[in-house]
């Protein structure tokens, strides 16, 4: 699935083993695509010798009230880079 | 030293801790694997030093030169805004393979930087991280409570600005853009340069004031 700059994208709530770049904080939130990065190795294979499966990388922009809300700091933001497998539509 | 004074305590290295504790599990595989690649003419022991040479060049002043370029002149500024990695190359520094992002301040907007995951950090362009920017404090506190952390900095931000933290997950590395200092108007680059501290673009500080 792909997304557009400015589309409301969900991290998917999952949790598997092995070598994964999407901070455990973000899984399950929304925030809006910032941008389209391009397409890069998938870490998840790349961590065990394997390349060559590329991924569409987005840079995605949450409110940092969203995700912390026991310490809500009003108008921030937290944009953390996120591949396509690990997003939703919300 | 003299025959009467010949004791470990003449030396004045011997209470160096490093002189008593014995390498790590990884120091020594880190030797002999060296080692052994040199042996098996991979590379040269030169090479390595050539390597470490090259590391040794990469410290927070490249990052503040390209910091003033950007203050003095705006269609710079705006290709460096585009592609970091290209204004790199333009001033004749090697990004690599590294994919170096600008994110500006303006008098609405503070960028800081973070990897919540390990310690990614635009090295080719300022060197190793400091110790503070690895510590798990910063890192898990940072997203959390970024007025709070940067307060702990000596900076406090005025409520309507917004900050804007960029956790550096995977491919991109981040330069912050502060802003330039009023009264450096008619300011040289070198001597703008001066006032671009390593922490002012990781986000944790402000340019030095004149």
């Amino acid at each position: 699935m792909s997304f557009a700059a400015g589309e409301r994208v969900r991290v998917r709530a999952m949790f598997p083993l092995g070598h994964v770049r999407t901070p455990f904080y973000a899984r399950g939130k929304s925030g809006i695509v910032e941008r389209v990065v391009g397409r890069f190795d998938n870490p998840e294979q790349l961590a065990y010798g394997r390349s060559g499966d590329k991924k569409t990388l987005y840079r995605v922009r949450f409110e940092q009230s969203d995700i912390f809300p026991e310490t809500p700091s009003a108008h921030d933001t937290i944009d953390i880079e996120i591949f396509e497998h690990w997003l939703e539509k919300a | 030293m003299s025959a009467t004074h010949d004791h470990p305590h003449a030396d004045p290295h011997a209470h160096h801790p490093e002189h008593h504790v014995p390498s790590t599990y990884y120091e020594k595989l880190t030797t002999a694997l060296m080692e052994l690649l040199v042996e098996k003419k991979l590379f040269k022991a030169e090479d390595v030093q050539g390597a470490i040479e090259r590391m040794e060049e990469r410290r927070p002043e490249r990052g503040a030169r390209m910091v003033a370029k950007a203050w003095v002149d705006p269609a710079f500024k705006q290709r460096m805004l585009e592609d970091g990695s290209a204004a790199m190359r333009e001033l004749g520094m090697e990004p690599g393979d590294m994919l170096l992002t600008v994110m500006e301040n303006t008098p609405q907007v503070h960028n800081v930087i973070v990897c919540t995951l390990c310690s990614c950090y635009p090295r080719m362009l300022m060197g190793p991280p400091p110790a503070w920017y690895k510590s798990r404090p910063y890192r898990a506190r940072v997203v959390r409570e970024p007025r709070a952390v940067l307060a702990e900095f000596g900076l406090q931000l005025p409520e309507g600005v917004t900050i804007r933290v960029h956790d550096s997950s995977a491919d991109l590395r981040y330069l912050v853009l502060p802003m330039r200092p009023t009264g450096t108007e008619r300011w040289s680059e070198e001597r703008l340069a001066a006032l671009v501290t390593r922490d002012s673009m990781v986000g944790v500080a402000v340019a030095r004031m004149p």
